[in-house]
């Protein structure tokens, strides 16, 4: 899918993929390194300091660490001994990888022929308006095992950006899907379900906007008023998938017996949850 | 009949056959959502294309006799001339958007603006058409059997819609006619032509207001 989607996005690909929960207890962590980083010196640290159930296992500029540990807790050790890692998603489930590049270079890289999960976010990259780097590529993480792509510019991110900054969301970049990100994350810990927060994102983020956002269980869809920026939804018994446009579901098996259909605009949609 | 399979021939070579104004009927296998397919044809030919289309299916079509078996992405018959394209599932956005002639029929749903800018081409939607269609559209028939969706025929101009189900918000300008036996015989060809057999009483007809026509000067204010 993220190989069909070259020619729209051709300068970073990332993808969210939900997989190998971790036992009750444990927190699993998608961290980046942009320089060379020694994983297995990590692994050995973060074994000593949490015990031998405790792993670090590398994936290109990535690794997914895994430990007993408390969201508080890993983020004061990360702090401590590798304040240069950047946690890249949180939660039990999920793992995020991104990267520079063509989406082809980047599933070769990240060898995510090798990964299988229940279900997974891609998205595929044409900067508009903020610089190509990792940290700009989506997915986004917006919280425990939640995650964002978006399709759009957003008008009123540096707004939302201060405002929500005051509110003590941490942002890694200037970039406009990033604060809607940080939106999410911030409403939720307001209290908003996943359905909630998306309301609100109606109401609040002006611009124009496709979202895609990953939960543990499945994920939601939601399109701007105006809906310039395509969505499409492809459903048949055994899966569901959605995608800017038809050539990127075009490669799943079973897709002929597909219902393809389009999202309505300004209409929270959600699988799974 | 000439066959092109997209998975075997490039896009550009049957555009280019199609563009040697052949009179064969013509099939296209595995569309995969490609883009672009049978744009600018002008030809008296019938093409088949089995499958999902992506982006401009049919754009600029004249006289050819284009049927998507399957979806169309964004765009299809954009800015069409004359001849017929018939969709057998849903359309995305801006379908028939600026077309000037011919016959355009959406066996299913139809997306967000749909005839958007119609300057004379006539659209029939078997199901339900989305929000703001028929904006500005100038010349033409819009025909939606199913539910309209928001803001149908904004600054509308003289193409007339007529509807079946549910009517969200009317856009601005946009107003119900009465139907005339005129009307109900143009609809009636309309409909025959989409081979769909619903009874003309059950459409409403709207068209223009006209107010938008002339600046009124009780709206300076609100500038």
């Amino acid at each position: 899918m993220l190989v069909q989607m070259s020619d729209r996005g051709p300068d970073s690909a990332g993808v969210a993929i939900y997989r190998d929960p971790v036992d009750d207890g444990y927190l699993k962590l998608s961290l980046y390194s942009a320089a060379e980083c020694d994983w297995s010196e990590v692994r050995d640290r973060l074994q000593e300091s949490f015990g031998k159930a405790s792993g670090v296992e590398p994936r290109a500029s990535h690794a997914i660490l895994v430990a007993p540990v408390s969201n508080a807790l890993i983020f004061a050790w990360l702090d401590e001994y590798y304040p240069a890692l950047q946690v890249m998603s949180v939660g039990s489930a999920i793992e995020i990888y991104k990267e520079k590049g063509l989406p082809r270079d980047f599933v070769r890289h990240f060898r995510l022929e090798s990964l299988a999960g229940t279900h997974a976010l891609g998205h595929t990259r044409m900067a508009t308006e903020s610089a190509v780097t990792t940290e700009h590529s989506h997915p986004f993480s917006t919280g425990l095992d939640l995650c964002l792509v978006h399709n759009g510019s957003l008008s009123n991110h540096n707004r939302w950006r201060r405002r929500l900054c005051d509110e003590g969301i941490a942002f890694q970049t200037d970039n406009d899907s990033e604060v809607a990100a940080g939106y999410m994350t911030w409403r939720m810990q307001e209290g908003d379900s996943l359905h909630e927060a998306l309301q609100h994102a109606l109401e609040d983020l002006d611009g124009f906007y496709t979202f895609a956002i990953g939960t543990r269980e499945g994920f939601a869809v939601v399109r701007d008023p105006i809906a310039c920026k395509p969505a499409v939804m492809a459903e048949t018994e055994d899966w569901v998938a959605m995608a800017s446009e038809f050539r990127a579901i075009a490669q799943l098996p079973g897709v002929e017996q597909a219902r393809i259909w389009e999202p309505e605009p300004a209409t929270v949609y959600s699988w799974g949850s | 009949m000439a066959r092109f399979d997209l998975e075997k021939t490039s896009l550009r070579e049957l555009n280019a056959w199609l563009h040697g104004q052949p009179d064969a009927h013509v099939a296209v296998l595995n569309p995969a959502g490609r883009h672009n397919i049978a744009v600018g044809v002008d030809a008296e030919t019938d093409i088949d294309i089995e499958g999902h289309v992506g982006y401009y299916c049919a754009g600029m079509n004249k006289n050819a006799r284009i049927t998507v078996h399957g979806s169309a992405g964004p765009g299809v018959a954009e800015n069409m001339m004359s001849g017929e394209v018939r969709i057998s599932g849903n359309a995305s956005q801006y379908a028939g958007a600026s077309g000037h002639g011919g016959l355009l029929v959406i066996g299913g749903d139809a997306s967000g603006r749909c005839g958007i800018s119609m300057k004379g081409i006539d659209i029939v939607v078997a199901g339900n058409a989305g929000h703001m269609s028929a904006f500005m559209a100038q010349k033409g028939h819009l025909v939606i059997c199913g539910d309209a969706g928001d803001y149908l025929g904004d600054s509308l101009y003289e193409a007339v819609i007529y509807v079946r189900g549910a009517m969200g918000l009317l856009g601005t300008d946009c107003i119900e006619k009465k139907m005339s036996p005129a009307h109900k015989e143009t609809l009636a060809a309309l409909l025959k032509a989409a081979n769909l057999t619903h009874p003309v009483e059950e459409f409403r007809r709207f068209g223009s207001a006209r107010t938008l026509y002339h600046f009124d000067i009780d709206n300076a204010d609100t500038y």
